[in-house]
């Protein structure tokens, strides 16, 4: 018999037809009759306050409907718990049009809707604002001082505060043998997915409301809109099978929701909001970080002190935290720790999750501090990373799940010829370039949120999996499909994920790497749970073939169950629910993470990037010729699709390093660089060799699925692997990122 | 964008009676500029007058140039045998520049009047005196990084971005163009103009003239030509410092060079003296380090351009090391 | 314009259905014949004879998937815009509307173009096709069915644009190397970075040698 299971398979994505035939329909693209367009104005001033607002020349304009803006905002509780949304840190979270005061630049300030998009987008340049302008402050460099610890919330729990000190860091080191100090500066970026934020609110009367909406988290807007407008939660559907990728940006609603539902109910129609890409720019984004190392380790390179100081950005209204000092001890074991954050308010918009926010800013200053301590120590930097491994969680002295990032570092190593690297700055060329090899070490939590699944088997005998969870390119259509589909011992063609849509049963957002295993992990409880039903039912059946079968004697194999040891004494499905009066076959069961359980376990993903750039002796331009990354994920789902995530993030890191960044002039205290011609993304031509290997790491503890999850641990490690390669080729250190070509001239 | 109305015309009279006619009209070939500009509010013609459909497409060798028609698009250039065979220097800089799609968009006439991509330009709630005379220059104290390092003046610092058009100036191009008062040649050194107290100027067309043709006058430098592009990532991005060198070489000595840069100046800037230094000069990288080095002279640069006057240089001497076939 | 029911997946058009929904919009959406005045001004001013010189719509030909459509649109509608707001053909995607991504490209006359960067009307009279239009009814064209196989992308929404430019590409005789796909296919980003699969796909496309 053939082996038809499908998880470990590279299975393609089942959605592909619909995507490469343009048929996929994201949130901009739902068809309603007499659809109204709304265009968002923004605020041109910093801070301050509007003093007067003259609309006149904008609804002089024929085709133009309404201009709502603070002052003509409806009646709503406008309590700031309505609008807090589940993954709002401490504070007062922004709530659009409430009142005349600018907190940032490009802040929302009015919604212009109009019969038809060109008449939206032309009237909202005629709206005429006046500011009372004020004083503000932009830039993180400036404003280091004002750095204060974090505020705690609900979203601490998965951001802690940085642990207490441990032993006597001033001390340890000042006697060691090797240290080193350095700043690493971050600059702000901005998520830019390829799509804009959009909305296209549904009004269907008395009080309903169908939104296809851009979002990770279909419930978490659900719950949002329906707080805010005072609506019943039933009555407010959220639908997003197919999102433009969303990075972080989708975590908690966008503003141009809450202004197209606004629009939606009072004028009683059909809106569509979409962003334009400059609006982009106008909410959340990964802060500015200042960070400074101090690190030394013995005469043999074993790690005696780390100090590790961040200071992040935040808004003057919420307190977005960052695990950004969290990382070092979590890696590497030292007798001496002094981890400090803090954050410094700005005048700017709250910074929002971005693909391993806090992580990938830490790891590129941890692991070039470590290059740094390699050079100073003449030993190889994997060999100071091998010298300072640890087998369990140093920083709480617990073992970890499962932890294969040795077998990353080795298998990495070797696909990547480390070995032929010669250790002197500069001295590898190629032609007219300079040749450099860096390596770099990654780590990321292994989150798990609550998820719900119903699972039902029809009677055509196939199965139906519900879940709100939606799938922002990260493959979890196909993937969850996969789970069930050997869950039940049914082929994929006979099964049926519906998922994006917050009818459906609970899933938290999609974020944090943490979906794959969340919701894997339910499916397989439900599965369970459905095959117990299933197998009682079947037992049930007047001259069962099955009646004396236990649990442990029976097999499903395609939409069957039978007996392992007589495989002709069977069940098939469709029989079962025959034998229910016709009624599917039903289960809804929640999967949880085992907190308990895993009390005493640390659970992390591994990762170690090789990474070979080529500098060119007179221009310096940096290209990343090759990289391979080696990842330990736990149970790998999908190759196909996993190695995809790997490399898209990887991407991301030579990003992080060479090229993106938010340009802010501190004088006007302003975003500046707010298309995609000015914000580098790379492009094809940018991205050369990368190779994925997937540690082999069996995890029995972690949940019901070993999945760990895949989002984010590529990107980790790329970033410092680059710095540490551009250092390799050129004998210059440059630490603040991206790192600008021209500085190495 | 606002409203506006859209005429097409199919002959060349009727498109410079449309345009003397109105003066909120404006010319639209391609678009891939205007449309854009359009659309930021940053122009905001009341009519387009489409000239797609004029003949102004032919790409020919005459007796001792060659003609480009104006509307002749930027691949069809760059793909021609014509002038892959004569001046591959052009070609260089076409398909350096911006992507596939854009490029079979855009004509020769629009590439050389798109406007710069400067972002105090391109945001109209900042101050930019090429888009509002008097608001003043926000990039002078602002950043800076993609702007001029010559022939700016304390009212405009902005660069031209086409790639395309430093190496028509470096070819020696003539601009044919018509208009209300006749046919007349501009040399392409005089078509583009230095920002001084008129930066709302980019060009010296009149009102009303329409850019029929650009000529290349013949001459030896398909043997040795090249076109440096220096930019933050790889491709799809506009020059940080650009180079079209080309040389005219017997005996390993620099009969005539021709030089100018892209991404430094309001016009693709000619490095006449560097040109003149080189002339009867043997090929070697002293004599092209010597000449980047008389090419930067005068250049001032601006809080966050500084790298310019080093990468400058080294670009010179690359182009022309490259250019010549030496390695 | 056709009302869609709201639901988690749009089915399948059969391409009858297409056609027939397509002449329905036209219908609703011609207007706008010229003047007899206007004609003979644009007779003597060697204006396009079939334009009304106005501001409000005007009137358009164009062969878009193989169908032939009498539209009126205003001026300044994009060609995009047009696509994804009138025609409900939203396979073509909005990335920046500026000429900066490239997810918005299809193709005139054969021709790989942004959509976003031209008005409808300026393309009257041309043969445009989009993502919708590659495939040959229910059979993939070799390029999609290439993406699928290499997972060419993840949320799918650069991806239309990427084929169209990939289809593209090879017809341009510029998929002769890595390298050379690399560089003509740099006026389409992709942010989930799926850029090495794409290359993959193209290239084995090529190597088929099958006509594009």
């Amino acid at each position: 018999m053939s082996d038809q299971s499908s998880v470990g398979k590279p299975v393609s994505r089942l959605e592909g037809r619909l995507k490469v035939t343009g048929a996929a329909k994201y949130a901009a693209e739902y068809d309603a009759p007499n659809l109204l367009y709304g265009y968002v104005i923004n605020s041109t001033i910093t801070k301050g306050k509007i003093t007067s607002i003259d609309t006149s020349a904008a609804t002089a304009v024929e085709g133009v409907v309404a201009v709502f803006s603070h002052e003509n905002r409806p009646e709503l509780p406008w309590l700031d718990i309505k609008y807090a949304d589940m993954d709002a840190p401490p504070g007062t979270v922004f709530k659009p049009l409430y009142d005349n005061e600018i907190k940032y630049n490009g802040q929302p300030i009015a919604l212009l809707v109009a019969n038809d998009f060109e008449t939206a987008r032309y009237a909202s340049t005629l709206v005429r604002f006046e500011y009372e302008e004020e004083f503000f402050e932009t830039c993180l460099d400036n404003n280091l001082e004002k750095g204060r610890d974090a505020k705690k919330g609900i979203a601490t729990l998965l951001k802690p505060p940085p642990p207490a000190p441990t032993g006597n860091f001033e001390k340890a080191f000042e006697n060691s043998a090797v240290k080193h100090t350095a700043e690493y500066l971050h600059s702000t970026e901005h998520h830019n997915p390829m799509e804009l934020f959009a909305t296209t609110t549904v009004y269907e009367g008395n009080g309903k409301l169908t939104i296809f909406d851009k979002t990770q988290g279909t419930i978490n807007n659900q719950l949002y809109v329906a707080n805010a407008f005072g609506l019943s939660y039933k009555n407010v559907r959220v639908i997003a099978p197919f999102v433009g990728g969303t990075f972080g940006s989708g975590l908690r609603p966008q503003h141009q929701l809450f202004l197209c539902v606004m629009a939606a109910l009072e004028l009683k129609r059909n809106v569509r909001v979409t962003l334009d890409r400059k609006q982009m720019f106008t909410f959340g984004h990964r802060p500015q970080t200042y960070q400074k190392l101090r690190f030394s380790t013995d005469e043999n390179g074993s790690i005696t002190a780390m100090n590790h100081l961040a200071i992040g950005e935040t808004s003057q209204f919420e307190d977005y935290a960052e695990s950004v000092v969290t990382w070092s001890h979590k890696l590497y074991p030292a007798a001496n720790t002094l981890l400090e954050y803090k954050l410094a308010p700005l005048d700017l918009p709250s910074p929002l999750d971005m693909r391993a926010p806090g992580g990938c800013t830490a790891m590129h200053a941890i692991e070039c501090m470590m290059d740094e301590l390699s050079y100073k120590l003449k030993m190889d930097p994997l060999e100071l990373r091998l010298r300072n491994y640890s087998e369990i969680d140093p920083s709480t002295g617990k073992s970890f799940t499962s932890k294969e990032l040795k077998q990353c570092y080795l298998k990495a190593a070797e696909r990547f010829g480390w070995k032929d690297r010669n250790p002197e700055p500069g001295s590898m060329t190629r032609g007219n370039k300079l040749v450099g090899y860096g390596m770099a070490t990654g780590i990321w939590d292994a989150y798990q949120f609550p998820s719900r699944i119903e699972a039902i088997i029809t009677k055509e005998g196939k199965l139906i999996i519900n879940n709100a969870v939606t799938d922002i390119g990260t493959g979890t259509f196909t993937v969850m499909t996969q789970v069930a589909a050997d869950a039940l011992g049914l082929p994929l063609e006979d099964v049926t994920f519906n998922y994006g849509d917050s009818q459906k049963p609970f899933s938290m957002f999609q974020g944090g790497s943490a979906i794959a295993a969340s919701t894997a992990s339910a499916i397989i409880i439900a599965a369970r749970a459905l095959k117990k039903k299933l197998l009682k039912k079947a037992k049930a059946i007047s001259n069962s073939p099955l009646k004396a079968a236990a649990e442990d004697d029976v097999m499903f194999k395609n939409g069957t169950i039978r007996l392992k040891k007589d495989p002709m004494s069977v069940v098939s499905f469709q029989e079962i629910v025959a034998s229910n009066n016709g009624r599917p076959v039903r289960t809804v069961n929640m999967g949880m993470p085992h907190a308990f359980k895993l009390r005493k376990y640390t659970k992390a993903t591994h990762s170690a990037a090789f990474v070979e750039v080529e500098v060119d002796k007179e221009l310096k331009t940096i290209a990343v010729t090759r990289a391979v990354s080696a990842v330990a994920a736990g149970k790998i789902l999908n190759p196909k699709t996993a190695r995809s995530q790997i490399t898209g993030s990887m991407v991301w890191g030579i990003s992080k390093a060479l090229h993106e960044e938010t340009i802010l002039d501190e004088k006007l205290g302003k975003y500046i660089n707010t298309n995609l011609a000015e914000y580098h993304i790379p492009v094809h031509a940018d991205v050369n060799e990368l190779d994925v290997i997937f540690a082999d790491e069996p995890d029995e503890l972690i949940n019901e699925a070993g999945v760990k999850g895949v989002g984010e641990i590529g990107l980790v490690a790329m970033p410092a692997a680059i710095a540490n390669a551009i250092f390799h080729a050129t004998g210059k250190r440059i630490n603040k990122l991206p790192v600008h070509f021209d500085e190495l001239l | 964008m606002n409203q506006f109305s859209y005429i097409r015309v199919n002959q060349q009279q009727a498109a410079v009676d449309a345009i003397r006619k109105d003066k909120a009209a404006m010319f639209i070939a391609g678009g891939t500029n205007l449309t854009d500009l359009m659309k930021r509010g940053i122009v905001s013609p009341e009519r387009l007058i489409d000239i797609n459909r004029l003949p102004l497409k032919e790409i020919k060798a005459e007796k001792n140039f060659i003609r480009i028609g104006a509307l002749a698009l930027n691949s069809v250039v760059a793909e021609n045998s014509l002038i892959q065979k004569r001046l591959p220097l052009l070609v260089q800089a076409l398909n350096s520049g911006a992507s596939a799609q854009i490029r079979n968009m855009a004509t020769v006439g629009g590439n050389m009047l798109q406007r710069t991509r400067c972002h105090y330009f391109y945001d109209t709630a900042l101050p930019c005196n090429k888009r509002q005379p008097g608001s003043g220059c926000g990039a002078l104290e602002g950043f800076n990084r993609m702007h001029a390092i010559f022939g700016f003046s304390d009212k405009c610092i902005a660069v031209h971005p086409s790639d395309m058009s430093v190496a028509l100036m470096a070819l020696d191009a003539t601009v044919l163009v018509t208009g209300p008062k006749g046919e007349r040649r501009i040399p392409f050194s005089d078509f583009h103009r230095l920002p001084g107290d008129r930066p709302e100027t980019d060009t010296n067309l009149q009102p009303g003239e329409l850019i029929l043709a650009v000529d290349i006058p013949d001459a030896p430098f398909a043997q040795y030509a090249h076109y440096l592009k220096v930019r933050e990532r790889a491709s799809y991005a506009f020059a940080l410092v650009s180079v079209a060198a080309a040389l005219h070489i017997e005996k390993n000595v620099i009969r005539e060079a021709r030089l100018a840069m892209g991404g430094v100046a309001h016009k693709p800037w000619r490095l006449t003296e560097a040109e003149k230094y080189l002339a009867g000069k043997a090929v070697s990288e002293t004599n092209f380090t010597e000449a980047a080095k008389i090419a930067m002279q005068g250049a001032k640069a601006f809080k966050h351009n500084a790298f310019k006057l080093k990468l400058g240089p080294n670009s010179i001497v690359q182009a022309l090391k490259t250019a010549s076939k030496l390695s | 314009m056709n009302k869609k029911l709201p639901g988690t997946f749009i089915e399948k058009k059969q391409p009858d259905d297409s056609r027939r929904d397509f002449l329905k919009q036209s219908a609703l959406l011609s207007g706008l014949s010229i003047t007899p005045s206007i004609a003979l001004k644009a007779a003597n001013e060697h204006w396009d004879e079939k334009l009304a010189a106005a501001i409000e719509k005007t009137s358009l030909q164009l062969e878009i998937n193989g169908v032939q459509q009498s539209l009126s649109v205003e001026p300044r509608v994009t060609l995009l815009d047009l696509l994804r707001e009138q025609l409900n053909l939203t396979g073509t995607k909005k990335g920046c509307d500026y000429g900066q991504c490239g997810a918005c490209t299809v193709h005139v006359n054969g021709k790989r173009i942004l959509s976003c960067l031209t008005l409808a009307v300026m393309q009257d009279g041309q043969k445009v096709t989009t993502i919708e239009g590659l495939a040959d009814g229910e059979t993939l064209h070799p390029m999609q069915e290439a993406f699928i196989k290499h997972d060419g992308f993840q949320c799918g929404y650069c991806t239309p644009g990427q084929i169209m430019s990939a289809v593209a590409c090879i017809r341009e005789g510029h998929a002769e190397s890595e390298d050379e796909i690399r560089e003509y296919m740099s006026g389409n980003i992709c942010r989930c970075g799926a850029y090495p699969n794409i290359v993959n796909a193209i290239s084995e496309v090529k190597k088929g040698g099958k006509k594009v």
